[in-house]
């Protein structure tokens, strides 16, 4: 069998064996009022992407929700918003899709199911992770460590020690990374492929949409962030937390090039680069977090899925924990609560790799190769 | 509870942009204002909710339109249109004030955007809102928040006290309970009477059953028809209105733009009789848009039907509904409900009768017929090229022009030509004045915005003096 043969196979395969639910055939509906409408072309990558289709097949609607950015625009826009008899309403409709296709694309397939009350397992894996650090450190650790001040090099490993930490992290992460990887290229596959060869235009521009999150600026003057009135807080948050999360990051790389590379052991003086870095980056991860949860308390419930809001508070608050834990642990790093603080810290981001590919955390990955196609199709014409 | 005791300054009757362009004047210049929209808030904003541009005068590129649009074309296009059933100096006041709308709707938070796709080629005449006519009242309102003009949604305005000439008080329904409003001016924005299906019948008889109401239903005419039945002078044909060719299975009420069908052009349009009754090929479809729902009001039973074929299927926007496909015009007269002896005639005649041309979609062709009647004057190509599709139209009503007259400050005219002491009004409501009959795209919003400020202003002033 040629390649092309195998592909129409497998799709084949697919339309008999995935039956759409309710949520598509709704975004299927709406998008043939927007396609006749296009009021909204001026907001976001979505409406342009749209208007290049005539028809909306299952691939279609995947792409298009994980390139909405649900920044509620074309809801307070719309003339034929809910009570209208169309029930206009894409930001809610993508979201529920979105949140479809990461269970749908989740690898091994079984852990699609951890996104249905995401909310729950994610607090729980971050409840059991802590307890059980913290039970770990009480029942390994010396007592007369644990709660005492611990000073110079090496302090921390005193607590839990290195080789622990980076068997443990490295392997959730790496598996994390693994699964991922996987759901990327079954998303990727399963959405239509590449459909020609990657060329660095499109790749730099998919980049500086990420990177700026030009999608959340609502062609420039905001986003509906809370109401019918445009703010760009949602984006200069998420902003705060994106950076400060790669900041985070970029401290714990620097650390281990650190201890690593240069045998410069932790803890490192305040104004050293793994701590400046981390500082700031927990600072802005708090802000971002804090920040999105505040907006999320106080918007118009309509245009959001509450299905998905489970889990999008329980990452807000993970990553928040994590930042502020990170914080507290370098207040406290030189008295008897650093034992204490560590484990804490470290059972929290233990908890993160372990549910990252299970998480709102996708969006990340998936948003990513929504951009970057539709920077393709917007190329080819 | 709003304050019924209180004399307020202004009373706007409306929620649209017309209502809203005056009360924010008149609230600038310092008037006490209370606005009352009959609809509740989600769908408030009349016909404005559906808008997407305005048409403006313009000396020079702006950051939103192209080129030049100067007074002496945009007054040949509006004289061309209403076939000179206008009123050359309030036209021409209107176009030159019209430059000044982008400005005036950009103060009060409305965000513009350069049009993009499917938007009739108008970028050079019209300034597009970005995110359509919603979005644009959003901003408005939020204007009138700020500056504290006292907004009622659920408030039908039922009754003006009309004595010689001077309006003293208003009768409303304000959720549901009877009050009274007092006030120094009056603001009449409440639209034209389309959704108002019994005094449609008045001149369209049956006829009026099957018109689809584009826009808002509460377009009712109550407040039109109260203040001419009080003194005030009437201007404009009761039976012109805009309408276009809607899609036959459209709600009949505010189904909003996306129920209009750019097919005709590109197809061959049959009646009920399955006869063909004009010439779909005319000119450019942005100058014949606006005909065709009339056309189609006028056939039997007010039903009609495209049909054309894959070739032509992507030279005009989709439609909502899928349009009827099949692969023979049997097929298709089977799904439209009509003889297919008689549709395959009319088709295989026209074929019999196209002409081979270059075929250019947005510019008038030499594609056309010879020896057929009606011609298809351009787009005409042989409906051969299976699947078939065809699109079932109905006329969709967009509004209507009989009006209260007023003259270039929106001061509402009593029946002796004098002019009322406190009435002022703006939009639709006053469209006759300009509009005998015909349409120009983007119009509608430069009536209400530049009338809507002149009589925001001119009730600002009577209140000062
Ligand atoms: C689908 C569609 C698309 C259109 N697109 C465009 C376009 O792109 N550009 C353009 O220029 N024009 C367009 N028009 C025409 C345009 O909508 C109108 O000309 C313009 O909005 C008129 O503004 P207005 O304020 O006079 O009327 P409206 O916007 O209709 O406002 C009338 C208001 O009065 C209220 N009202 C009615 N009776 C009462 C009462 N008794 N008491 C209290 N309140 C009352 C109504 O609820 C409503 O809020 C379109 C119309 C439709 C239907
Ligand atoms: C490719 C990179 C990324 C893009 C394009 C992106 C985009 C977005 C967008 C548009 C939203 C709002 C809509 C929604 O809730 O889905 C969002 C929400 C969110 N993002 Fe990202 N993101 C990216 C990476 C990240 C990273 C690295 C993190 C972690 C630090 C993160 C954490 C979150 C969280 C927690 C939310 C939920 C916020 C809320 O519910 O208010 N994102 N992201
Ligand atoms: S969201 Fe509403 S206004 Fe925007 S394009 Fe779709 S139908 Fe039109
Ligand atoms: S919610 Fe925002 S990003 Fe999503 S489709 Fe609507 S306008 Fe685009």
């Amino acid at each position: 069998m040629s390649a092309t043969e195998m592909n129409k196979l497998d799709a084949l395969l697919r339309e008999a064996t995935v039956t759409e639910s309710d949520a598509y055939q709704e975004a299927r509906r709406q998008m043939a009022v927007c396609n006749a409408c296009r009021y909204c072309e001026g907001y976001c990558a979505v409406f342009p992407a749209m208007a290049m289709r005539r028809e909306f097949e299952t691939a279609d609607l995947t792409h298009l929700a994980n390139l909405c950015h649900g920044c509620k625009g074309c809801y307070h826009a719309c003339q034929y918003a809910p009570p209208h008899a169309f029930g206009i309403n894409i930001p809610a409709t993508f979201a529920t899709i979105r949140q479809e296709s990461y269970a749908q694309y989740a690898w091994p397939p079984a852990m699609g199911r951890a996104f249905e009350k995401n909310g729950t397992i994610v607090a729980g894996v971050a409840t059991l992770f802590v307890t059980l650090a913290l039970l770990l450190a009480v029942a390994l650790v010396d007592p007369s460590k644990l709660w005492t001040a611990q000073t110079g090099t090496g302090a921390f490993f005193r607590i839990i020690p290195l080789w622990l930490i980076n068997a443990l992290a490295g392997a959730s992460f790496g598996f994390a990374i693994l699964a991922m990887a996987m759901g990327a290229i079954r998303y990727w596959r399963g959405t239509g492929g590449l459909g020609g060869p990657l060329t660095p235009a499109p790749a730099a521009e998919a980049a500086v949409d990420v990177l700026t999150l030009r999608n959340l600026g609502g062609g420039g003057h905001g986003c509906n962030d809370v109401d019918d009135s445009f703010a760009q807080q949602r984006r200069w948050l998420h902003q705060a937390m994106f950076y400060g999360f790669m900041l985070c990051f970029a401290a714990t790389t620097t650390g281990a090039i650190y201890h690593h590379v240069f045998g410069w052991k932790s803890p490192h003086a305040f104004f050293s680069l793994p701590v400046q870095l981390g500082t700031w980056g927990g600072v802005l991860l708090c802000i971002g977090t804090a920040g999105l949860m505040r907006v999320k308390v106080i918007t118009d419930p309509v245009p959001v899925a509450r299905k998905l809001m489970g889990g999008e508070y329980a990452m807000l608050g993970l990553l928040f924990l994590i930042g502020s834990t990170g914080l507290l642990l370098l207040a406290v790093r030189h008295t008897g609560a650093m034992g204490f603080m560590l484990a804490l810290h470290f059972g929290l981001v233990l908890s993160f790799f372990a549910v990252l590919p299970y998480s709102k955390m996708v969006h990340g990955v998936y948003r990513g190769i929504a951009l970057l196609r539709n920077a393709r199709e917007r190329r080819a014409g | 509870m709003p304050d019924f005791s209180r004399v307020y300054d202004v009373l706007v009757v409306g929620g649209g942009n017309a209502a809203l362009c005056a009360a924010i004047t008149a609230a600038r210049a310092g008037a006490s204002v209370i606005l009352c929209e009959a609809s509740p808030p989600p769908l408030r904003g009349g016909n404005s909710r559906h808008t997407r541009n305005l048409r403006t005068m313009h000396p020079g590129p702006t950051q939103v339109m192209t080129d030049s649009y100067l007074e002496e074309e945009y007054w040949d296009d509006l004289r061309r249109v209403t076939a000179g059933k206008t009123d050359e100096a309030l036209a021409r006041m209107c176009i030159r004030a019209s430059q000044h709308a982008p400005d005036f709707l950009a103060s009060c938070g409305v965000v513009f955007q350069p049009s993009l796709s499917g938007t009739l080629s108008l970028s050079r005449t019209n300034a597009f809102f970005l995110g359509g006519g919603k979005a644009l009242l959003n901003a408005l309102y939020r204007e009138c928040a700020r500056l504290g003009i006292v907004t009622l949604y659920d408030t039908e305005v039922q009754h003006i006290k009309v004595e010689e000439g001077w309006a003293t008080e208003a009768v409303v329904s304000h959720a549901g309970f009877p009050e009274r409003i007092r006030f120094k001016a009056l603001v009449a924005s409440s639209g034209g009477f389309q959704a108002n299906r019994n005094w449609l019948r008045e001149y369209w008889g049956d006829a009026a059953d099957n018109f689809q109401i584009r826009g808002t239903p509460y377009a009712q005419g109550t407040i039109l028809k109260d203040l001419l039945a009080q003194g005030v002078q009437e201007v404009g044909d009761p039976t012109q209105f805009h309408a276009v060719a809607n899609d036959a299975r459209a709600p009949m009420e505010d189904g909003g733009l996306a129920m209009r069908l750019d097919c005709v052009p590109f197809a061959i349009v049959v009646n009920r009789n399955v006869e063909r009754f004009y010439d779909e090929g005319e000119d450019v479809w942005p100058k014949r848009y606006a005909i065709w729902g009339r056309l189609i009001a006028q056939q039997p039973g007010q039903v009609a039907l495209a049909v054309t074929d894959s070739q032509a299927v992507m030279n005009f926007l989709p439609s909502v509904y899928p349009p009827y496909k099949a692969d023979s015009i049997a097929g298709i007269a089977a799904q439209a409900g009509m003889d297919a002896a008689k549709l395959e005639k009319v088709v295989a005649d026209y074929n019999a009768a196209v002409v081979p041309g270059t075929f250019t979609p947005m510019t008038p062709d030499d594609c056309r017929t010879e020896g057929l009647t009606p011609p298809k004057s351009h787009w005409a190509r042989r409906i051969d090229k299976p699947p078939y599709y065809a699109y079932p139209l109905r006329p969709g009503i967009t509004f209507t022009f009989l009006s209260v007259k007023v003259d270039d400050k929106a001061r509402v005219l009593m029946a002796d030509g004098k002019p009322s002491g406190n009435m002022f009004a703006s939009g639709e409501i006053m469209s006759g004045n300009i509009l005998g009959q015909g349409y120009l795209a983007g119009f509608g919003m430069t009536l209400g915005t530049v009338f809507g400020r002149l009589a925001g202003e001119g009730a600002a002033k009577h209140v000062r003096n």
